[in-house]
């Protein structure tokens, strides 16, 4: 069956910021979609906040949102566009959850827009628990028993243990594994509040069981195939995002494999999936062989980019075509380009998934795995054995020093985990534990390790030697890796496959022709996603691979999380799947041969090979070692700063609290304290007494670095793009919160509000002084204080910053192409760049916070960089702009109502005119005692309420109850010092619970109030649309009036 | 590049070498080289008769991950004779290979072996355990007759008519031309008492059952002449259901061409094309020689990956037949349903006679 030609245009929903449970993986599939909806002569529109996603660059589609993804926000894009159908099914959960909201509210129907991929019943028929056991129980399978609990009275007779899981949620976010009757009431209220439909299961357990997820696809003549099997090595009760995976399968025979296949099957056609793909989740009993069905996502999945890059099979390509009408038969497989893709991959190698945690950001939580999600991303290995996968994978993490994380170790194993992966990887632990002393680990033993999967660093380690020492006896023994094809059919059928991981002892396989025509660069990716290193890195990777082929190069790619847009082999000429360790980059460096290695968009990762590889004898392309290291190394970057005569908070270096405290003595307090050794915020604290340096200097247990920290400072975030000579400032942004909070958490405002005509004119002074200085060759980011009239400079990065993709977007100026063509040789002035100007419009960049899924860990905002995402907006005016980002964000300010305040002492003079202009807008005020007379002596009325720590045992509503009843919209809480336990703690972990807008600073709070007092509502306007009137050119794509006549 | 030091190695007809080591029983096998690309199914693969004189390389870059079972066996032996393993894995797995004689070796570059075997056809070769001089072997294994032109279902077919099972609906003749047991099983189970004959069985012995399945079977069809003939004979009047050589042999009957494929379709994972209804199955296959394309009506069901004839379907004479496998076995379940509906039509005919 031919493409559908009914249909003109459709549109994309994303899945928004990266949150925990939803990450980069639908970028990959919105991507996909899109390309293939424009091969086919689609008019495309696409709807997302996160304006670090490559599927909202404005040549992606004909027309780009940047707009909350709510019913209000896409319901005006709809109105506006009129398109011919919806696509939900790549978007996530966010997306499939927004179709139904948009069907039920009459959107669909009204505006004439039918929803391809999976209709409002199949997704009801897979997201509904009840409807979904029924589906199952249709086909003879069976589901945990369970039952439906809408009100805690349903508890009664629920047998233990058992397992609480909310409806319609992320990620099985605010569910969890309970055992006593406590534990199931506390738990089922949780999940409750959580459900947008105030629905859990409470279904009996299967912990411990083995899981396995398989990846299905099937196309409107009921073509059903099995794109890839995944086996968990974490049983039953972790989710399945936490756990370790493997694929393909590696535990079950022949027979049990094939019932699972056939439960899928029936269970697809059971639900209704017509076109498109679903993962579907099994528990079995290993002895036994008894399957229970726990979920189906509708839709591609995080499991479905993980399948994709396992297999080579593009799931999200293959159910963008089978939605518009194709059947998979028509669908050529994509990296054979002669057979279809209507048969099974076949796999002659094994990929293996880690995921990436964050505990250490948020002390005081809970690390314990289980239903609820809590990896912020996560690293892929491939290799010819099970061993050689998971050793790359787990290296692959790139785990901080001294971190706890589960699976830190070998012996770190998961209760229950099935026998077979015990003896693989007990395999491993024998291996490592008979290695001997360098001098006598022969050729044979050596190459039997490598084949194994173990690194040249953790052979060394086991011989007591260093890293290089090993390389070099290695290099010397001619042991070196090859490279095999991922090609989806085990060789099978001849691919041109452009896609490759390395194994030991087998032949290499396609290497680049060294006679080839074009030169290739080598692009170093970013790894897997965790805090303060995201999506934002690979949209500027996969933009560098873009330019660099735009510029006559072969772009090569080098990364390891399954979730990116780079790592799609459509993205690069060539994708080495591999981890970003020093071995492995040489490796690829010698094999290519490249006329350049790109280090400066894959974040800190790439940073840290950049002197190896300098030293190695390859070329950095763009800024080179020497920048880095002056920019890095705070010694030599003060003395620059001071020949320079551009100002810095004053600061020392210490090892020893004595001296920690005589530097903060010399510059006074407060000050900033954290490690020298890392940056991003890691394990940064400010301190106010003599007390919180020594404890500082004791968590640190190294050197730490002490600046002055700045009280009341504007913080300025530039982007810059500098040749060497001549600088272009890309963008300056402002900080809404204020020097303080992690430039990562706060939001940012382009362009900056509160800078006069002087400081702005300094700024760009210092930023054209710096870039030459550094001898940066591309991008810089600069982080300014500005207190008064005076400008201070808090830290340079001579990479891609986390905010290039938010001030690309807002300025209309691709900076990735430019910096790329700069690394090329190019001169500034030869780009041909736009004036440097501001923005006409105001955009904000509001960051998402993962609190709710950490509790225990206090909710407030601070130097630590905790956020995961991101989410844009645009307006005419400032407080719109803020306002439609806080939207955008899920945090939605009142509009009217109730503000609790509970401020610090020194904050409460600064929150008096807040406070008077809340109560000015209508709001009723209460505040605990001590903000409640502060205010009141300033003549504001105000109501006092009890805290926690104020009725202990006594009897009297706190702030807590009124919060936790919706008797409160708005809660702007500074904190008294952090910490669980404490009447703050407690306050914003019930605003979180309750879901109300909880705003920890005193300008957070101005802004907030700002945009409650003037947003006004806005029509949404496309990003063409936007970048083409502030360059006065028409739109590309045609305009809606073209269309209609 | 360095290899490792190891006794084992593979040698094919053209010279090329692929070393690795013995993890099964001692001695050196000869056959043709093909390659397998099930990931599961190792166990029925080896004792599939089809795989007479055959050396399997197995994709799957883990082999014998979940032991081995007796009612997995499709034969009452391995038939292939020897596996050729990136890694092998199990002590329950390489002792049975041990145990039932099989040569077997791991730490192949079996991608490498697979496409040298794809892009050159599948070949003579000789597996070896231990550390014999390869340029001797490769000698034997150029004395050694090619597949084409083969005829090996004598050696894997039951010399005599046996009674499989004597409790059904419908009384149905299997020529043994290597079948495999999940083939018995899978007619069982739909209600079907089931013989066994020989391959060399003649149509009078046939025509009083009510349907005769042609089986499975190694080799090249094309000088199974008498074999041809006898199914000729049948033909019209007794039901006729073929499965893979059953299939080939006929297509020969139908005057249908069969040629060697250059490497075989061996795997759970082609894709078939049913033509009347547009449909595709996901389908268990192993075979070398194939019948060659033809628009013709009666080719039912066409291979996705080379144009073969996948099914054939002559109402006329009441004969069906498949290239792959709706047994599986290992392998997916999407034609399962074939021999079950063949059963049953058996059954209903039958019930209609009776009335």
């Amino acid at each position: 069956m031919p493409r559908r030609k009914d249909l003109k245009s459709i549109c994309v929903i994303g899945s928004g910021p990266i949150v925990i449970g939803q990450a980069c993986e639908f970028d990959y599939s919105g991507c996909q979609a899109l390309k293939v909806l424009r091969e086919e002569g689609f008019r495309t529109i696409v709807v997302n906040s996160n304006p670090a996603t490559i599927m909202t660059d404005p040549g992606f589609a004909d027309r780009t949102y940047l707009e909350p993804l709510d019913v209000t926000g896409v319901t005006s894009v709809l109105e506006r566009e009129r398109p011919d159908a919806l696509l939900p099914t790549l978007g996530g959960q966010t997306a499939l959850n927004l179709a139904t909201m948009l069907s039920e509210a009459g959107v669909l129907d009204e505006l004439g827009i039918e929803l391809i991929g999976a209709p409002v019943e199949v997704i009801r028929r897979a997201e509904d628990r009840l409807l979904f056991r029924d589906a199952v129980q249709s086909v003879g399978l069976r589901v945990p028993e369970s039952r439906i609990v809408t009100q805690l009275s349903d508890l009664a007779g629920v047998s233990l243990p058992a397992v609480v899981r909310p409806a319609f949620t992320l990620g099985g976010h605010g569910g969890g594994f309970v055992s006593t009757r406590a534990q199931l009431e506390r738990q089922a209220a949780v999940g409750l509040s959580e459900s947008p439909i105030g629905q859990v299961l409470v279904e009996e357990s299967v912990r411990g069981w083995d899981e396995f997820e398989l990846e299905v696809i099937r196309d409107r003549l009921d073509n059903v195939v099995i794109v890839c099997s995944i086996e968990n090595l974490d049983p039953m009760g972790v989710h399945t995002g936490d756990s370790v995976t493997v694929a393909p399968q590696m535990t079950l025979s022949d027979e049990a494999y094939q019932e699972l296949r056939d439960a899928s099957i029936a269970i697809i056609r059971a639900v209704g999936v017509e076109t498109g793909g679903s993962n579907i989740q099994f528990a079995r009993e290993r002895d036994t062989g008894e399957l229970r069905v726990i979920e189906m996502n509708p839709r591609v999945s995080r499991s479905s980019a993980l399948a994709s890059k396992a297999t080579g099979y593009p799931i999200a390509k293959v159910a963008a075509k089978l939605a518009i009408g194709y059947t998979l038969d028509e669908i050529p497989n994509d990296l054979t380009k002669t057979t279809p893709a209507s048969f099974e991959p076949t796999l002659d190698y094994v990929v293996v998934k880690f995921p990436r945690f964050a505990f250490e950001k948020f002390p005081g939580a809970d690390s314990t795995l289980g239903t609820q999600m809590k990896s912020v991303g996560e690293a892929m290995g491939i290799g010819r054995t099970f061993s050689e996968a998971f050793l790359k994978a787990r290296r692959s993490r790139e785990l901080d020093a001294g971190v706890s994380s589960p699976w830190l170790e070998l012996d770190d194993l998961p209760e229950g985990i099935h026998p077979w992966f015990l003896s693989e990887i007990e395999r491993i632990r024998l291996a490592l534990g008979r290695i001997p002393a360098l001098d006598h680990l022969d050729a044979d033993e050596l190459l039997r390790l490598k084949r194994l999967g173990l690194s040249d660093a953790e052979i060394a380690e086991a011989a007591g030697c260093e890293e290089p020492e090993l390389r070099a006896k290695r290099l010397a023994l001619d042991i070196r890796p090859t490279y095999r094809r991922v090609d989806s059919c085990a060789g099978e059928v001849e691919a041109a496959s452009n896609y490759y991981f390395s194994t030991w002892g087998e032949v290499d396989e396609a290497a680049p022709d060294p006679e080839r025509e074009k030169q290739s660069v080598v692009i170093l990716g970013s790894g897997p996603n965790r805090i303060g290193q995201g999506i934002e890195f690979d949209y500027c990777c996969v933009h560098a691979a873009q330019s660099f082929r735009e510029l006559g190069y072969e772009a090569v790619m080098v990364n390891c999380n399954p979730e990116t847009v780079s790592t799609d082999y459509d993205t690069s000429d060539r994708l080495y799947f591999e981890p970003l360790t020093i071995e492995n980059v040489l490796a690829i460096c010698e094999r290519e041969r490249p006329a350049g290695i790109v280090i400066q968009f894959g974040g800190q990762t790439p940073l840290k090979l950049a002197r190896a590889i300098e030293a190695a004898g390859f070329h950095i392309m763009g800024t080179p070692f020497e920048a880095i290291d002056l920019a890095e190394d705070r010694e030599r970057f003060g003395d620059l700063l001071e020949r320079l005569a551009i100002r810095c908070p004053e600061w020392g270096m210490a090892s020893t609290s004595e001296e920690a405290i005589g530097i903060a003595d010399r510059i006074g307090y407060p000050v900033l304290v954290r490690p020298s050794y890392v940056l991003g915020g890691r394990a940064m604290r400010v301190c106010y007494r003599p007390d919180d340096v020594r404890s500082a200097l004791v968590a640190a247990a190294r050197k730490v670095l002490i600046d002055r920290f700045l009280e009341n400072a504007v913080e300025i975030d530039v982007d810059a793009l500098s040749d060497g000579e001549c600088t272009y400032i890309g963008a300056i942004m402002q900080h809404v919160e204020e020097a303080g909070v992690h430039s990562g958490d706060s939001s940012c405002v382009l362009p900056a509000p509160s800078l006069t005509p002087a400081v702005s004119e300094e700024i760009t002074t210092i930023i054209r002084r710096l870039g030459p200085a550094l001898g940066v060759v591309g991008l810089l980011n600069v982080q300014l204080a500005v207190v008064g009239e005076e400008v201070f400079v808090l830290e340079v990065n001579p990479r891609a910053s986390r905010t290039v993709p938010f001030a690309s977007k807002a300025t209309g100026v691709n900076l990735v192409a430019a910096a790329c063509r700069l690394g090329d040789g190019v001169k500034i002035p030869e780009l041909g760049l736009p004036p440097e100007r501001p923005p006409r419009q105001y955009s904000v960049k509001a960051a998402v916070l993962p609190f709710s899924r950490f509790p225990g860990a206090d909710p407030v905002l601070g130097p630590e960089m905790r956020s995961t995402g991101e989410v844009m907006a645009t307006a005419e005016d400032l407080p719109t702009a803020l306002a439609k980002a806080e939207r955008a964000a899920g945090r939605e300010l009142p509009a009217s109502g109730r503000a609790f305040f509970s401020v610090r002492d020194a904050d409460k003079s600064a929150a008096v005119p807040v406070a008077a202009a809340l109560a000015g807008l209508g709001f009723e005020l209460v505040a605990t005692r001590g903000t409640a007379r502060a205010f009141a002596g300033a003549g504001i009325e105000i109501g006092e309420v009890l805290k926690v720590s104020e009725v202990e045992g006594k009897e009297g509503t706190t702030v807590v109850d009124l919060i936790r009843r919706g008797r409160c919209d708005l809660v702007v809480n500074t904190p008294q010092g952090s910490g669980a336990r404490t009447d703050g703690y407690l306050i914003r972990e019930a605003a979180l619970i309750a879901r109300v807008p909880c705003i920890t600073t005193i300008s957070g709070a101005a802004a907030a109030v700002q945009a409650i007092a003037n947003a006004r509502s806005s029509e949404s306007c496309s990003l063409q649309e936007r970048i083409a009137a502030d360059s006065g050119a028409a739109p590309e794509g045609r305009s809606r009036e073209e269309e209609t006549s | 590049m360095r290899e490792l030091a190891t006794g084992g190695y593979v040698v094919l007809e053209d010279g090329t070498v692929f070393r690795g080591e013995s993890v099964g029983a001692d001695g050196t096998a000869f056959g043709e080289a093909v390659f397998a690309t099930a990931m599961t199914g190792y166990q029925e693969i080896l004792t599939d008769p089809s795989y007479a004189e055959q050396l399997i390389c197995f994709t799957a870059p883990m082999v014998g991950n979940y032991g081995v079972a007796r009612g997995r066996s499709e034969s009452a032996r391995p038939q292939a004779r020897a596996a050729i393993m990136r890694e092998a894995r199990g002590p329950a797995w390489t002792d049975w290979l041990s145990d039932n004689g099989i040569v077997a070796l791991t730490g192949i570059d079996t991608r490498s072996l697979v496409l040298h075997l794809r892009d050159c056809g599948s070949m003579r070769a000789a597996v070896a355990a231990g550390a014999s001089a390869y340029e001797d072997t490769l000698e034997t294994v150029l004395e050694q007759p090619a597949m084409a032109g083969r005829a090996l279902a004598a050696e894997v077919s039951t010399p005599e008519p046996v009674v499989y099972s004597d409790a059904g609906l419908v009384s149905v003749a299997v020529i043994d031309y290597g079948t495999k047991r999940s083939i018995l099983r899978r007619l069982t189970s739909a209600g079907a008492m089931v013989t066994l004959m020989p391959h060399d069985v003649d149509s009078g012995t046939l025509a009083g059952f009510d349907g005769v399945l042609l089986s499975n079977g190694p080799g090249d069809p094309e000088p199974l002449v008498a074999e041809v003939a006898t199914i000729r004979e049948l033909l019209g009047r007794v039901p006729v259901f073929g499965i893979c050589l059953g299939h080939q042999l006929l297509a020969l009957a139908t005057d249908h061409e069969t040629y060697k494929l250059p490497f075989g379709h061996r795997g759970a994972n082609h894709p078939v094309l049913h033509r009347a209804s547009g449909r595709v199955l996901v389908t268990s296959q192993n075979h070398g020689f194939a019948v060659a394309p033809s628009d013709e009506e009666e080719a039912t069901h066409i291979s996705l990956y080379d144009g073969t004839v996948e099914g054939l379907s002559y109402p006329k004479l009441d004969a069906y037949s498949v290239q792959f496998h709706p047994e599986a076995s290992p392998g997916p379940h999407d034609a399962r349903l074939l021999i079950e509906d063949w059963v049953a039509e058996l059954c209903r005919r039958k019930a209609v006679e009776r009335a």
